[in-house]
C-alpha cells in the first residue's frame, strides 16, 4: 500500500481509449510524468471505472528510516518546536516523529518533487533551496553534523542530553544561521525541518502524525468536512461537527 | 526521424483553460483540432473526488496536482548581475500541469480589469506626467484593445463559468451593492453572490462605515446550480474550504473540466493526445509561416503534427519559452531594450493584514476560493496618486479561502514561529482571526524579463526558461499603502483585539507562496516594434501562430488574471472564425 498506488491506478486506465502511442516497457525518463503511455482520446469523454486517485496511507509506529542516533535527536527536537503542555499534544504525542520517518522513507524523502540537477552554487536566500541533497539525505547529513557540533561545544553531550534551554539555543542558532556546521547548512535544514514538523502536526492522520486528530481539536479545525452550507451565515456560532479525517468518513473504504 | 502525423486545421499546445476555450470555439467553427497536453487526463470523479480531496498535505505541500519541477523547472534571479539558479522547489507560484492546467487548482477569482488598466501608459501619462510613467525604469504600455471591444468576451466567460456576483455598473448605471469602479457590464452576473460568513460580513460593515463601497467578490465557486452556455451543469458550492491548490470534487468550481470538456471531448473533430510534450513550433525556412509542431510522447517517440494554425495555449511561461526555443520573434534584451519576446514579465504584489478577535468565532474553515467582500477604492487609478510616488494599486479583500492549518495559522505580532508561545497562540487564535489581503499590481520594468538560461537544461536537453524579476519601489510603496489602508479597516472591525501588518518587503523571494499570476513575455501591442502579438493574440512574425494566456499582458493589473486572459482568448477566437479563416494572414496590417 505504499508507493505503488499511483502506478497501479495509472495501469487501470485505458478502457475507452482508442490506442496508445507507447509501450510500457520502453518508457523514457522524460515527459511530464514517466511511466504512463500517451493516450489518444477522440470522440469520447473518458471514464475509468474504479480508478480513483486515492491517497497513500501509512501505518505502524515503528521507525523505518531514522537510525537510533537520529531518533535521539528528532524526538526531543520536535518537542521543542511543539512542546508538552496542557494546550494540546506535543509533537511526539501527536506522532510527528512517525510522520517525519514515513516522509523520509517515501517519495518526499527521495526528493521526487525537487529539481536536484547541477551545478549547485549557493545562491541568494531569495533563490530558495539550492542543495543537491534530497530531504532524506539532508536530514541524515545535518543531524549528524548538529550532534558533532554539540559534542564539541557542550562537553561531549548529545542533543538529547542538553537542558531544554540549551536545546532551544541550538535550534535558534540553526534557524538564524549563526551555527556553522561541517559540510552542511543548518539553516537550510531547519527551514525544512520546521515546515515538516508543522506538516506532521496538522496533516491528515493517514500520513502518520496528528494522532487522534488532536492537533486539529486543539485549534478547533473540524477536519475534512465537505459541506458547511448551513453554517455559513450562522455567524459566531461554534460548528458542532465531530472532527473527522479522510479515513473513517462516510464513503471511505479500504479496498 | 519524427513520425509525420496526418495534418489538422489547428493544433493546440497545452490543454488548460485557454486550450479548452480555443478547442471548443474552433471545433464549433468546423475545424479539426488536435490538442497536445504534456500531462495526463484528469477528471472530477476519479481525480478530485470529495471523499479524499480535502487533503492539505498531499495537494498543497506535496504538489500532487502541480508541475513536478524534477522534470521541468525554470531558473530565477532578482537582477541581471546575479546568476540565475533553478527553482528547485515550487513556492512563490504553483504551476499546473495535466488536462485543465493550473485552472484545476485555481481559486475561481473572476475579475475584469479596469477600463484604465487597458491604457496603463497613456492614462497615467495624462494624469501624472512623463516622469511618473518613466520612473523606476518602467516600460508600461497600453493594450491595443479597449473596454468596449473586450467586454462582450468577458461576458462570454462569465456565462461559461456561471460567475456569482453582483454587477456594480450595468450598461453605465451604477448599481448598489456591486463594484462602482468596474467598467460597464452588458449583463448582470449569471448567478447571485455567495452567502457571506462572519469575517467578510464584519469587513463589509467596517468598510461601509469608513465610506467605502464593499461588494461580494466575483467568483467561479457557484452560489447555486447553473447550466452554462454549452449546456454543461455546475453544482452549488458547499464551502468546504479546499479550492486553491485543490481540485473541486463538487462540480462547483468553474474549470475546463466542469464547463467545457463534457461538451468538447465528444466532438469527432476534436482529438486530445496526453503525455505529449511539444518541443518546438516548426516554421518554413523564411520563418514566416508555422508548419506545425514537433512533440515527444512518453515513450520518447518523436512526432511532427502538421497544422494550418498553431495555437500556444500552455501556461504563459511555457508559451514564452516555446517562442524562444522556436526562434520566433526577437528575444528581448534588457540592456538595449530591443526585442520583444520575454519583455515585460510581471507578477503580483501581495501584502496582507491579520486581524485578531478576542472572542468572536470566525470559523475560518468555512471557505471557498473567492469567498470575500472587497473594496476597490485603491485599485488601478481609482484614487488620486498625486504625491504618492507610485502608480497602480490593488483590491483589498477579507477573503476566506479556507482554514487549512498547515498554511493558515495566524498568530499576533511578536509571536515566535515555534515553541510554547507559538503553540499557545496557534490554539488561541485559529478560530478567532481573519486575513485581509491586498492584491496589488506589478508594473512592467526594464529589468524584469524572461529569456533562456545559458547553463541549466531540462530532461530533453533544452535550455530552461530564465526569470529575472524583482519588485521595484513602485510596487513596494504601492503595497505598503494598501496594507496601511487595509489595517485601518481591520482596526474598525467589530470586536477586533489587534492587527498585524504583513508588508511586502525586500526582493522577490521564490520560497513563500504568493500567487500563480505570472504575466508578460508575449505581450500584445499596437505594432511589431513594441510587442510580440497583435490584439488578436496573433504573432506579428508568424501570422498563423496565436499565443494565448497572461503572457499577453503588457503589465499586470491589481486583479487576478484568468478573467482577462479568457476574454482575450475569446476575442482571438472570434477574429480567427470571422476573419482569419476567410482570409488567412495578418489581422492587423503594419
Amino acid at each position: 500500500m505504499d508507493e505503488h498506488n499511483v502506478n497501479r491506478r495509472r495501469l487501470l486506465m485505458g478502457g475507452v481509449l482508442i490506442g496508445t502511442a507507447g509501450a510500457l516497457g520502453v518508457l523514457a525518463q522524460q515527459g511530464a510524468r514517466s511511466g504512463v503511455p500517451s493516450e489518444i482520446i477522440n470522440g469520447v469523454m473518458p471514464w475509468r471505472d474504479g480508478a480513483a486517485d486515492v491517497p497513500t496511507i501509512t501505518g505502524g509506529t515503528e521507525y523505518r528510516y531514522f537510525t537510533a542516533d537520529e531518533q535521539a535527536f528528532i524526538e526531543p527536537a520536535i518537542d521543542r518546536i511543539i512542546p508538552i503542555d496542557p494546550t494540546g499534544p506535543s509533537a511526539t504525542e501527536a506522532n510527528v516523529h512517525i510522520f517525519l520517518d514515513r516522509q523520509m522513507a517515501g517519495s518526499y524523502g527521495r526528493g521526487d518533487h525537487f529539481y536536484l540537477g547541477g551545478p549547485w552554487p549557493k545562491g541568494t536566500p531569495e533563490q530558495g533551496y539550492q542543495s543537491r541533497l534530497t530531504p532524506a539525505q539532508l536530514y541524515r547529513v545535518t543531524i549528524s553534523a548538529i550532534e558533532e557540533y554539540i559534542k564539541r561545544n557542550y562537553d561531549g553531550k548529545t542533543f538529547k542530553q542538553l537542558s531544554v534551554t540549551n536545546q532551544d539555543t541550538v535550534l535558534k542558532g540553526l534557524q538564524d544561521g549563526t551555527i556553522a556546521l561541517d559540510s552542511t547548512d543548518g539553516k537550510t535544514f531547519f527551514t525544512m525541518f520546521l515546515q515538516n514538523v508543522l506538516e506532521g502536526y496538522f496533516s491528515d492522520p493517514i500520513y502518520g502524525g496528528n494522532k487522534d486528530m488532536a492537533a486539529w481539536k486543539m485549534i478547533g479545525f473540524p477536519g475534512t468536512h465537505y459541506d458547511y452550507r448551513e453554517w455559513v451565515e450562522r455567524h459566531g456560532e461554534q460548528v458542532p461537527y465531530a472532527t473527522v479525517g479522510i479515513k473513517g468518513r462516510p464513503g471511505w473504504s479500504e479496498s | 526521424m519524427a513520425t509525420i502525423l496526418p495534418p489538422v486545421d489547428a493544433v493546440l499546445v497545452g490543454f488548460g483553460w485557454t486550450g479548452a476555450i480555443m478547442g471548443q470555439q474552433l471545433c464549433d467553427a468546423g475545424l479539426t483540432v488536435m490538442a497536445l497536453e504534456r500531462g495526463i487526463w484528469h477528471d472530477t470523479p476519479t481525480d478530485f473526488a470529495p471523499t479524499f480531496v480535502q487533503d492539505e498535505l498531499r495537494y498543497m505541500w506535496r504538489h500532487h496536482l502541480f508541475q513536478n519541477v524534477a522534470n521541468d523547472t525554470l531558473t530565477i534571479r532578482n537582477n541581471i548581475k546575479q546568476q540565475a539558479l533553478p527553482m528547485r522547489r515550487l513556492g512563490s507560484f504553483l504551476l499546473g500541469t495535466d488536462v485543465g492546467g493550473s485552472g484545476v487548482h485555481w481559486n475561481g477569482q473572476i475579475w475584469r480589469f479596469l477600463k484604465s488598466d487597458f491604457k496603463a501608459y497613456s492614462h497615467n501619462l495624462h494624469r501624472y506626467g512623463n516622469a511618473m510613467v518613466n520612473a523606476y525604469d518602467m516600460t508600461i504600455q497600453d493594450y491595443p484593445i479597449d473596454w468596449d471591444e473586450i467586454e462582450p468576451y468577458y461576458d462570454m466567460f462569465d456565462k461559461l463559468c456561471g460567475t456569482s456576483g453582483k454587477a456594480g455598473n450595468l450598461r453605465g448605471q451604477i448599481q448598489v451593492g456591486g463594484n462602482p469602479f468596474e467598467g460597464p457590464r452588458s449583463d448582470e452576473f449569471p448567478t447571485p453572490p455567495m452567502k457571506m460568513p462572519y469575517g467578510p460580513t464584519l469587513f463589509s460593515k467596517a468598510a461601509r462605515t469608513m465610506g467605502y463601497k464593499p461588494f461580494p467578490h466575483p467568483t467561479g465557486n457557484l452560489s447555486q446550480p447553473y447550466t452554462n452556455s454549452l449546456g454543461v451543469q455546475l453544482g452549488q458550492c458547499t464551502y468546504c474550504g479546499f479550492c486553491e491548490k485543490f481540485g473541486c470534487g463538487n462540480y462547483s468550481k468553474a474549470t475546463a473540466q466542469t464547463t467545457i470538456l463534457p461538451y468538447l471531448m465528444t466532438k469527432p473533430s476534436f482529438t486530445l493526445r496526453t503525455e505529449s510534450e511539444v518541443l518546438k513550433v516548426e516554421t518554413t525556412s523564411d520563418g514566416k509561416h508555422a508548419t506545425g509542431v514537433t512533440f515527444v510522447n512518453s515513450a520518447g517517440e518523436e512526432f511532427f503534427q502538421p497544422a494550418d494554425i498553431v495555437i500556444l495555449s500552455a501556461y504563459s511561461l511555457q508559451n514564452v519559452r516555446l517562442m524562444l526555443l522556436s526562434k520566433i520573434g526577437a528575444p528581448y534584451d534588457p540592456v538595449t531594450g530591443k526585442g520583444s519576446v520575454g519583455k515585460n514579465y510581471a507578477y503580483q504584489t501581495m501584502g496582507s493584514v491579520d486581524v485578531f478577535f478576542e472572542d468572536k468565532i470566525m470559523n475560518p474553515f468555512i471557505g471557498a476560493g473567492a469567498l470575500a467582500t472587497v473594496i476597490d477604492e485603491f485599485n488601478g487609478d481609482n484614487f488620486d496618486h498625486s504625491g504618492l510616488g507610485f502608480i497602480g494599486g490593488g483590491y483589498i479583500a477579507q477573503m476566506v479561502t479556507g482554514g487549512r492549518p498547515i498554511e493558515m495559522i495566524r498568530t499576533p505580532e511578536g509571536t515566535p514561529d515555534w515553541g510554547i508561545e507559538w503553540k499557545k497562540a496557534a490554539a488561541k487564535n485559529y478560530l478567532h482571526s481573519v486575513n485581509i489581503s491586498c492584491h496589488g499590481s506589478v508594473m512592467a520594468h526594464r529589468g524584469n524579463y524572461l529569456d533562456l538560461d545559458p547553463t541549466y537544461r531540462d530532461s530533453f536537453g533544452r535550455p530552461m526558461l530564465r526569470m529575472t524579476f524583482d519588485f521595484t519601489d513602485n510596487e513596494l510603496k504601492m503595497s505598503r499603502y494598501l496594507v496601511d489602508k487595509a489595517a485601518d479597516i481591520g482596526q474598525a472591525m467589530e470586536g477586533v483585539s489587534s492587527v498585524k501588518k504583513n508588508y511586502r518587503k525586500g526582493s522577490w523571494n521564490v520560497v513563500p507562496y504568493q500567487t500563480t499570476h505570472n504575466t508578460g513575455g508575449t505581450i500584445t501591442g499596437d505594432n511589431p516594434g513594441n510587442s510580440v502579438l497583435n490584439k488578436y493574440l496573433q504573432s506579428w512574425d508568424v501570422p498563423n501562430l496565436f499565443v494565448m494566456g497572461a503572457g499577453a499582458f503588457p503589465q499586470n493589473a491589481g486583479y487576478n488574471p484568468t478573467g482577462t486572459l479568457a476574454a482575450l482568448a475569446y476575442h482571438s477566437a472570434a477574429a480567427i472564425k470571422n476573419r482569419y479563416l476567410k482570409n488567412p494572414g495578418p489581422l492587423v496590417q503594419t
